[in-house]
């Protein structure tokens, strides 16, 4: 017998062993590393920095110098690098696979807007340096803030707001403000029932009580039943378009009329305005004021959960009482107005209702956008909106007979299923997503919007090849056949193959333990 | 894929879209461009610039340029974290959720408080949130806001309340760091808000104002605005503190002309289900391994919609990698030393400048930033030295104008400020002001 077939039957001598029952020595499985939090990796002495020794000094502290240990390890640079590249690999992302978690737009986050982020002209610059030595870094604000305006058909923009939530803060008070501003004190604001959270939560930190409105069975907003709320009390509305449901608010032009002949005003939650960037400008279908949320349509990345940035656009009538500060060309070149003592100075008629952080905007984002917008260009920033709404309805049509779809399309951005198609095979809407992730993909948003029982809001974004759409669209019609087929195991206990098997949310949230002890070691606290 | 759909062209997908809304063609925005003209057309706006690495740099009030090790760098732009978004499905997260139980941690451990959350936008925000949050405490609406509270988040917090009945004290600014808040604190009073060290850089033992909180029902609430000097002062926790926030960008971020930044927010664990903003708690898998959740989630938009304890949804995710990343680099003694050597630059600096005939150093005490008053507007001094390359500080009158304080310059030392900066300010200032 040769070398060569001795290898081979050794191969075949081997005993055929469940992967799933060998328990490690280490507990690492293969790849897949047992990590323990930071605070347990023990030893003294150690840093993974290098600083120079401290020269002699008198303090200044007044006596109240920090005593005893803060608890920080101490650990080497290797350590901590091993450390967190571990940590990071128990995580899904769009880099790694196909994420369509609906409303949250997990497009693709091109690198090179990461490079320019990191310029140090742009990166290495104070927010309170003079303003002739960062004239480059208005520009950067200034011109994006074009782009924004132009897009979006609304002539002003508060850049400053932090997040899309914060974005509508900064758009409800400024409606607020502008009403005040009249002597006119008005109480409601209208939210129809498919509304992110954020929307009634922001709109009650405005003082304001929330009157929600109805959908139709077509998923979008009821226009008689919105007009039957309509009256001088009411302030504005809050609408989000494309809606949470994937769907264009078909009569919004007449939504904003009748909103506009009460006097109160149409805010609407650009969320969605991926879907239409390019296409349609919000300021032609009668909307006063929209945040943006430039790591959606503009592609800044989500960072395991921001930073985002909120820019406001807003009509001319709004802008006086936008929020500090915002930039103004002068004779010197760009400028900000920064106090309420500089706009009295500008005389530029400005009536802000003050600042809503500190400084100026979320810069780094910024640079960010820009440069994916000035890579898109306006033929390629047309093209994502039709790209993306091109894949959502492909998802939609080739899932259409094995799921159900909560609405007929065509959709916009996001194809939105109900759990019907799940009806007595003893799999819930959130088994359903648990079992995605044993098949490699990010489950889509489920149980949002609130008005479609057991929801799924599954939105590929432009970014999906056919091929990868393919695989995916294979798997969840594999996915459906089982739940029908009587399968429910594969679903009730999954995910099976993820890190970690489901997680007891409720033990999480009765006896909270939201920090590492060192009196209570890990799994000690019962 | 249109045939699969059942359409002939992507026009008509949009057919919900009002007609007379659709634009015709492109808006008036140039073309795609390629990576090397966007890279150079950003580049040139950086070139416009003068970046703080450049020059003699003493610039702070409320951001401050540190040394970021650059293991941190190059860790946060792993794919699996920068491309992640918010741990809704917890099994596929972990890594994200591990980071924030250690950030929380952190946080709790640098700020002496028993709770942190998993971050908010910014010190300043993280601010506001705190008197919202005292008020829903305490069931009261008046807060009294020292005159060392930086300028900025006074105006957050006022913005913040001003159409919630929030009844504010606001104190005039304190550049000299004596006033007396005690007596301002009544039976309705929800919160004091301190920063420490102040705007101005004073510090203060905080633990009569606590008692004097406590005794009337109040709470006390600490704002930090360079998270660095909790590496020398003691923390606002072991002084009697009921929420402290914190500017956490000192540690593992770019100064980024003033964005993105991230807040911290601790508090005595009994007001937790008070708390604003995500929460990353402990729990274990069906079998039995330990893992992490986001928890407590009843407080929160996406549920309680209309009843929230705020509306923030996305928080700093990725500043609150950098900031754990960086101090786990640290670790107990590299934290320290890197404040000791923050402290050791700015009394360097405090020596230097009191040298300088015509000007007087206001702090007796201070971290890495004190107070110093000139013969002339500050405004114009710094403007002169930066036309020389030397950026000197943040005059006070740019935060507060017409304030009467035109004359004070704010003065800020870090680690990556060297002896030859120090020696170049002094001798800049002097050829000015002679």
């Amino acid at each position: 017998m040769s070398a060569r077939s001795k290898a081979h039957s050794a191969v075949r001598d081997v005993p055929q062993v469940d992967a799933s029952t060998i328990t490690t020595h280490s507990g690492h499985r293969g790849l897949q590393m047992l990590e323990p939090l930071i605070f347990e990796m023990g030893s003294s002495g150690r840093t993974g920095v290098d600083f120079p020794p401290v020269p002699k000094f008198e303090s200044k502290l007044g006596g109240l110098g920090r005593q005893g240990a803060i608890g920080l390890p101490a650990l080497s640079e290797p350590q901590v690098v091993r450390h967190y590249v571990r940590v990071s690999q128990k995580n899904f992302a769009i880099d790694s696979g196909l994420y369509p978690l609906g409303s949250c737009t997990m497009k693709h986050n091109p690198r090179l807007n990461e490079k320019v982020a990191r310029l140090p002209g742009l990166s290495d610059i104070h927010p309170l340096q003079p303003q002739s030595t960062v004239q480059g870094a208005l520009e950067v604000i200034d011109t994006l803030a074009h782009w924004l305006t132009t897009l979006t058909g609304l002539p002003a923009v508060a850049m400053s707001p932090a997040a899309g939530a914060h974005g509508e803060l900064t758009g409800m008070m400024t409606i607020r403000t502008a009403h005040e501003a009249r002597g006119d004190a008005r109480k409601r604001i209208l939210v129809p029932d498919s509304a992110h959270g954020t929307n009634p939560a922001t709109a009650v930190l405005c003082g304001y009580a929330v009157d929600p409105v109805p959908s139709l069975p077509n998923g979008r907003i009821d226009l008689e039943a919105l007009k039957a709320k309509l009256d001088d009390d009411v302030a504005g509305i809050m609408l989000t378009n494309p809606n949470t449901c994937g769907l264009f608010e078909n009569q919004i032009i007449e939504v904003a009329e009748a909103i506009h002949a009460v006097g109160a005003y149409f805010y609407c939650d650009g969320a969605n305005f991926n879907a239409i960037v390019g296409k349609v400008r919000p300021g032609d279908l009668g909307i006063d004021i929209m945040h943006l949320n430039l790591h959606k349509t503009f592609s800044t990345p989500h960072g395991g959960g921001g930073p985002g940035s909120g820019p406001v656009v807003m009509s001319a009538e709004l802008a006086p009482f936008a929020p500090l500060p915002y930039i103004v060309k002068g004779p010197d070149g760009l400028r900000l107005i920064e106090t309420e003592a500089d706009q009295a100075a500008a005389g530029d008629g400005g009536q802000s209702y003050g600042r809503m952080r500190s400084f100026h905007g979320q810069m780094g984002m910024f640079v960010r956008a820009l440069a994916y917008m000035m890579s898109h260009g306006s033929d390629g920033l047309l093209q994502v909106a039709e790209d993306a709404v091109l894949n959502a309805n492909y998802v939609l049509a080739r899932l259409k007979d094995v799921m159900s779809p909560a609405y007929p399309g065509p959709c916009m951005h996001e194809a939105l299923f109900d759990d019907s198609f799940l009806k007595d095979t003893g799999v819930t809407t959130l088994d359903f997503a648990k079992a995605m992730i044993d098949e490699g993909f990010h489950p889509m948003t489920v149980y949002f919007p609130l008005i479609v029982h057991g929801a799924m809001l599954t939105e590929p974004t432009e970014s999906e090849s056919k091929e990868s759409m393919d695989v995916f669209i294979v798997t969840l019609r594999a996915l459906a056949g089982d739940a029908k087929a009587g399968d429910a195991a594969r679903f009730t206990g999954a995910p099976y193959l993820a890190p970690l098997r489901r997680l007891d949310e409720t033990r999480a949230a009765r006896s909270p333990r939201l920090r590492w002890t060192p009196e209570a070691p890990a799994g000690a606290n019962e | 894929m249109l045939q699969t759909i059942g359409v002939k062209a992507v026009d008509e997908l949009f057919v919900d879209v009002p007609r007379s809304a659709v634009l015709e063609g492109p808006v008036d925005l140039p073309p795609h461009a390629g990576e090397m003209a966007v890279e150079r057309a950003l580049s040139e706006m950086a070139a416009q610039n003068m970046a703080a690495g450049t020059v003699p740099f003493f610039v702070g009030a409320g951001a401050y340029r540190h040394h970021v090790p650059a293991a941190v760098d190059h860790l946060i732009q792993r794919s699996e974290f920068l491309t992640a978004y918010t741990p809704y499905q917890p099994e596929v997260s972990q890594g994200t959720l591990q980071v924030l139980f250690e950030f929380q941690t952190q946080v709790a451990m640098l700020t002496g408080m028993e709770v942190a959350n998993a971050s908010m936008y910014d010190g300043a925000t993280a601010c506001a949130e705190a008197v919202l949050m005292a008020n829903r405490v305490t069931r009261r609406r008046r807060s009294v806001l020292s005159g060392g509270l930086h300028p900025q988040y006074r105006s957050v917090v006022e913005t913040q309340s001003k159409f919630l009945d929030g009844n504010n004290v606001a104190c005039d600014p304190d550049a000299s760091g004596v006033e007396d808040l005690v007596p301002l604190i009544d039976e309705d009073t929800a919160c004091v808000v301190v920063q420490n060290p102040t705007f101005f850089g004073h510090l203060h033992d905080l633990r009569p104002l606590a008692e004097a909180c406590h005794k009337k029902g109040a709470l006390l609430v600490v704002a930090v605005g360079e998270t660095v000097s909790l590496g020398a002062v003691t923390p606002p926790g072991a002084m009697g503190a009921d929420i402290v926030v914190a500017e956490g960008q000192s540690l593992g971020n770019a100064l980024n002309f003033g964005g993105p930044y991230l807040g911290l927010f601790a508090a005595r664990e009994i007001f937790v289900r008070q708390m604003p903003g995500r929460l990353c708690g402990e729990t274990v898998d069906l079998e039995g391994r330990r893992g992490f959740v986001l928890t407590l989630s009843t407080r929160e938009q996406h549920i309680r919609r209309e009843k929230a304890t705020s509306n923030i949804c996305t928080n700093s995710g990725l500043c609150s990698l950098a900031f754990t990343i960086h101090l786990s680099l640290l670790g107990e003694e590299g934290f320290r030393q890197l404040a000791a050597l923050n402290h050791a630059q700015a009394c360097a600096a405090a020596t230097r400048l009191a040298a300088v005939p015509g000007v007087t150093v206001l702090n007796k005490t201070f971290f890495n930033e004190f107070t110093v008053r000139l013969p002339k507007p500050a405004a114009d001094v710094v403007d002169t030295l930066a036309e020389r390359g030397v950026l000197a500080g943040v005059p006070v009158s740019r935060l507060l104008p017409n304030a009467g304080l035109d004359d004070l310059l704010l003065v800020a030392a870090t680690e990556t400020t060297s002896d030859e900066d120090i020696a170049a300010l002094g001798t800049a200032l002097e050829e000015m002001l002679s």
